[in-house]
């Protein structure tokens, strides 16, 4: 790919993000590729170099705050008719709840994945404490003497610690995952701010 | 590596490699190549970072016909290597004692 392909391409990509920001980038890369070129590099040797677009794209995104894609999204890029105004007012009751149904969508999914996180670990808390009550309970019963009783309750704790250890580290897993989850959401929710202007 | 501990260190290592002249982009990356390699997305948010920490300044200066974009450090950047330089040493001594039993067995 030669040097105004790829820069090209990469603005397409970045298409829908803040246009300073756009250009500041393409200027950044096209540098870049001329420093390559410079040293003595072919120009597709030097764009070979620099990487897929795609992983510049989506580290752009990462970076970005969702904050300022919205707010580019929403600045309208040329003055309003005196109609739009209009319509955009008498259609308020239209599109206000649309808005707020959105933004209450996004944020059930992430309180809803919290919330399984947190009730998981509820769970496993409580399977520990269980565990140190039957064994306390087991000596307690045992020296009580009542034997086959005491030993059952510590035999039940023992397997419920076991327990507890194995879902700890299942538990440890399944936080990461969710954390890696609403990395991606994060993610996805700002590309579709960029895709919808590339269809355009 | 822990992610924000390697975000630190590669913030150090671009004010390092501007500490003694200013430098651009391309030369940033080759400088810091035989240590550790560092992609232009990478570079660009880190630059952007530390130029809004204002750690360093950015100048564009005319360069065969084009422009090239210079970084210069500035004293808060000096001062967060020196601060670099002063957290590595308990870091170091941190580490020492880590592996003190590791070395007491070999």
């Amino acid at each position: 790919m030669y040097k105004q392909e790829f820069l090209a391409a990469l603005r397409q990509g970045l298409n829908g993000l803040p246009q300073d920001d756009v250009e500041e980038r393409v200027a950044f890369y096209a540098e870049m590729i001329d420093d390559r070129m410079e040293e003595g590099l072919s120009e597709e040797a030097a764009v070979a170099e620099i990487g897929p677009i795609d992983a510049i794209v989506s580290q752009t995104l990462s970076d970005i705050p969702i904050t300022k894609l919205v707010r580019e999204k929403v600045r309208p890029k040329r003055q309003y008719h005196a109609w739009e105004i209009v319509l955009i007012v008498l259609g308020f009751p239209l599109w206000f709840p649309l808005l707020v149904t959105v933004f209450a969508v996004i944020l059930t999914a992430y309180v809803v994945i919290w919330a399984i996180i947190l009730s998981l670990w509820a769970a496993v808390a409580s399977i520990a404490v269980t565990a140190i009550a039957c064994i306390a309970a087991g000596v307690i019963v045992l020296c009580g003497g009542s034997t086959p009783m005491g030993l059952l309750a510590i035999a039940a704790g023992l397997v419920l610690a076991g327990l507890t250890i194995f879902l700890f580290f299942a538990m440890k897993a399944v936080t990461v995952g969710a954390v890696w989850l609403t990395k991606k959401i994060a993610l996805g929710i700002k590309s579709l701010f960029v895709r919808k202007e590339n269809a355009k | 590596m822990d992610i924000q501990l390697k975000r630190g260190l590669l913030d150090v290592c671009v004010l390092a490699a501007i500490k003694n002249e200013d430098s651009y982009g391309y030369k940033i990356i080759k400088d810091m190549k035989p240590y550790l390699v560092l992609s232009e997305s990478t570079l660009y948010t880190i630059l952007k970072r530390l130029e809004t920490a204002n750690m360093l300044t950015v100048k564009s200066v005319e360069h065969e016909g084009r422009l090239r974009k210079y970084y210069h450090i500035t004293a808060a950047g000096l001062r967060r290597i020196e601060e670099f330089k002063e957290d590595w040493k308990e870091i170091i001594s941190i580490y020492r004692f880590v592996t003190k039993e590791e070395e007491g067995h070999v």
